[in-house]
């Protein structure tokens, strides 16, 4: 049966945004990034928008820095396995930067009702 | 009794089944071959029973006397009405069917009113989340070996999570008289032994006496906390035959009152408390009540101290300034004075775990803070099963309930409090208040992201779902772990019933059937009540959606449809990666694909209204008010949402 990724605790505290800036225009195809941001399983924790939640941080919009980026993605050692140039080619990870940072701002959340009732 | 041995009734419907499926057989056989004979291709048709095994399946042979005498199994109804068992949910099975006659017409399907369920898993799955609203148990009445075989995983589902259930299950325990072949083969020696790891208390009584008392005692130690489950084997000849003239009672139930903790011991606790910079309260299970929940609240208001609310129950108002969960991890980290409340796992709350290749451990402890243990946990412990979790250090540990022990220890709190003290904790309140508001103001922040995208994220479900009862009397009958706790960072959860926790032992298929049990005892309140229901746990037993219509159970499921068993999704994921191989694979056996389940189809076939598959996020919210007048009606409801995965 399934067991949990982290406790509660563990999991609230993932949520806190690490922040970051960057997100200029990118070499990368955007259109391609979004089927490899779901082939390759980067959704399954971080959302298909790259919104975040228990199991993976907020990533878009406003992604970090590529190379920061890039630096983490490779490399991690904690909760976010890494992933190595032999299983996500340069190529394909450039792609998925083009993909985050083509993600738009979203709305004010005070401009949307169910989040005002 | 009038005991007739020249027709034993239980001899008599065995025989004629076995000569029944004899002589089944040899007629198909023989159709068969006269079937090959014959030009034209053979009618379909259904295999017409023998007379043998139609009066086996149905008729009551002239020759079979009416059992006379009062059938023991109608004392057995009266011990449960003793006990104001309110339902009793069943799996029907022959084992049982002294007992079951006995509720249907001596009972009259009163009080208690049986509950069908179509998976033994299921009803204990209903009993649980009952239990959790009710503050009683209902009874379950299942077949012994398979039925209970069926029934374990709730079972151990309801140990895990400290609730109380009354487990029955029929045994046909006497070798020379019960019936061969297929009741032989579901009677054990010792039927509850598959169970005794993880239930409080077992028996199974030779007489109606021992039953009535056994049961007394069952309920009686289940709602003592710890609580837990318990469970009695039926003799099906004590529940068939007639009570033999013996004088029967049923022993009066007095409750237990809860262990209530050592005056010294809490005092010591008041003393390390009262006298912290930075107290931090941890409770998971703590609230079982509307007092638990005031308890924690006039603690943490005593000492300006932040909660941290674990989720298994709801201990603390989520729009309470002193609830800080949000930050639990980095509160336990600063703190000097942690008082845990009830958890499951003081280890997993004083240190980290990452689930990396070396799997890190580190204590989040500062040096010097002190641990100060409040609950039941200790009190009552098995050795095989690990859900006691790693042993962890404390520095008082005070085995009691800490419902019962709150009263006692906020008053020792203030009196060893002194008034500098709380000057300098008042002084907390401001900075406190400023980081809840902070908390709420980055949820919603965060709730934005991907609104308007499909598959429909988990926040904007969540926040639909509030905006669509928020004016009504509520209740959340899930657990929101999977939808990243979006309801416990978006909601007003006030009241302690208003969320229940989840399943305990995280055994899969708990979700549906203990939203339809807690939705029947939501429903006596009028209360509207919300499921939002993870698709993977919803298909172990589906069958519950039918319980919840035949019983007209009012209940708003939402489907949180990300078509996979997500967790073990991500688990293959990981694995993956780390062994450098192919991340594009983890799909396989982890995922509902190929085809997608039709959640509102599969409502509609049970007699539930089903909407969905919703896939734009702007037909959510019209879905949801459409459903809500339906619920209010008294009927339950399905909207499936296709969803993010968390
Ligand atoms: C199994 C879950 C999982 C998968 C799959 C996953 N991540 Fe992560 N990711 C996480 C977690 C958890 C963190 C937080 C890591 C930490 O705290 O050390 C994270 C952090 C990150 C960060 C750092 C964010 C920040 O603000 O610090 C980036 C960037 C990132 N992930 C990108 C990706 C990309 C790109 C993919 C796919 C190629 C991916 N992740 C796949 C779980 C995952």
């Amino acid at each position: 049966m399934m067991t949990q990724i982290g406790n509660y605790a563990a999991c609230v505290a993932l949520a806190v945004v690490l922040g970051g800036s960057g997100g200029a225009a990118f070499a990368g195809d955007a259109a391609k990034g979004k089927a490899t941001f779901v082939r390759v399983g980067c959704y399954e924790c971080h959302g298909h928008q790259g919104q975040g939640g228990v199991a993976g941080l907020k990533l878009a919009p406003d992604p970090l820095p590529y190379e920061t980026l890039a630096a983490f993605v490779r490399s991690s050692s904690g909760p976010m396995p890494p992933y190595s140039d032999k299983i996500l080619s340069d190529a394909d990870l450039s792609d998925i930067y083009a993909y985050l940072a083509s993600i738009p701002k979203p709305p004010d959340p005070k401009s949307i009702p169910p989040l005002n009732p | 009794m009038a005991r007739k041995p020249e027709v034993d009734r239980r001899k008599f419907l065995t025989s004629v089944a076995v000569a029944g499926a004899a002589t089944a057989v040899a007629s198909e056989a023989t159709g068969a071959a006269v079937d090959t004979t014959q030009s034209q291709p053979p009618k379909p048709s259904a295999l017409r029973p023998s007379a043998a095994v139609a009066a086996a399946e149905s008729a009551v042979p002239a020759a079979l006397p009416h059992a006379e005498g009062r059938p023991g199994s109608d004392f057995m109804v009266d011990v449960l009405r003793s006990l104001k068992f309110e339902y009793l949910a069943t799996n029907p099975a022959s084992s049982c069917r002294g007992i079951h006659e006995s509720l249907v017409n001596y009972g009259n399907n009163e009080r208690p009113e049986m509950l069908t369920v179509m998976h033994e898993e299921s009803g204990t799955g209903m009993a649980h989340g009952y239990s959790k609203v009710a503050g009683k148990p209902m009874a379950l009445l299942f077949h012994g070996t398979v039925g209970l075989q069926h029934a374990t995983m709730g079972i151990y589902n309801a140990w895990c999570d400290r609730v109380p259930i009354v487990v029955m299950v029929g045994n046909h325990l006497d070798a020379a008289t019960r019936p061969p072949g297929v009741p032989t083969t579901h009677s054990a020696q010792d039927p509850l032994s598959l169970i005794r790891d993880f239930t409080k208390w077992d028996d199974q009584p030779g007489s109606l006496q021992a039953y009535a008392e056994a049961m007394v005692r069952a309920y009686k130690i289940a709602m003592t906390p710890p609580m837990e489950p318990v469970a009695i084997a039926l003799d099906a000849h004590l529940q068939e035959h007639p009570q033999n003239g013996e004088m029967l009672s049923i022993p009066k139930l007095t409750l237990t009152s809860p262990p209530q903790g050592d005056a010294n011991a809490v005092r010591e606790a008041a003393r390390l408390l009262a006298a912290a910079e930075r107290p931090v309260i941890v409770a998971d299970r703590a609230a079982r009540t509307a007092n638990g929940m005031r308890g924690v609240i006039a603690l943490a208001e005593t000492l300006n101290a932040p909660v941290v609310d674990q989720g298994g129950r709801l201990n603390m108002p989520t729009s309470h300034y002193l609830n800080q969960s949000g930050r639990g991890g980095a509160l336990v980290g600063q703190a000097d004075v942690i008082l845990a409340l009830e958890l499951t796992d003081l280890w997993g709350t004083l240190n980290t775990f990452v689930d990396n290749v070396q799997g890190t451990r580190t204590s989040r402890l500062k040096p010097n803070a002190k641990v100060i243990n409040l609950g039941v946990g200790d009190l009552y412990i098995r050795a095989n099963y690990q859900d006691f979790q790693r042993f962890a250090d404390a520095d008082i540990s005070i085995g009691a309930d800490a419902e019962a022990t709150l009263p006692a220890l906020i008053e020792a709190v203030k009196a060893e409090m002194t008034a500098e003290r709380r000057a300098q904790n008042d002084k907390r309140a401001d900075d406190l208040r400023k980081a809840h508001a902070q908390g709420r103001e980055r949820a919603m922040a965060a709730a934005v992201l991907g609104w308007d995208s499909s598959p429909v994220t988990t926040a904007r479900l969540s926040a639909e779902i509030w905006a669509a009862v928020r004016n009504e009397d509520w209740a959340l009958v899930s657990s929101d772990f999977f939808q990243s706790l979006w309801p416990h960072r978006l909601w007003n959860m006030d009241k302690h019933y208003q969320f229940i926790g989840g399943s305990g032992g995280a055994g899969v298929g708990y979700g549906l059937p203990a939203a339809v049990g807690a939705a029947l005892a939501h429903r006596s309140e009028g209360r509207l009540v919300v499921n939002i229901q993870s698709d993977g746990d919803m298909m172990y037993a589906p069958g519950a959606l039918w319980t919840a219509v035949h019983h007209k159970i009012p209940l708003l499921t939402v489907m949180h449809n990300n078509r996979a068993y997500h967790q073990e999704f991500m688990h293959l994921q990981k694995v993956g990666n780390w062994r450098n191989r192919g991340v594009d694979r983890a799909h396989i056996a982890t995922t509902i694909r190929d085809p997608f389940i039709d959640y509102a189809k599969l409502a509609q076939s049970m007699g539930m209204l089903g909407i969905g598959p919703i896939e734009d996020p702007k037909d959510l919210a019209p879905a949801l008010q459409r459903a809500v007048q339906i619920v209010k009606a008294g009927d339950p409801v399905l909207i499936d949402v296709v969803s993010e995965p968390r």
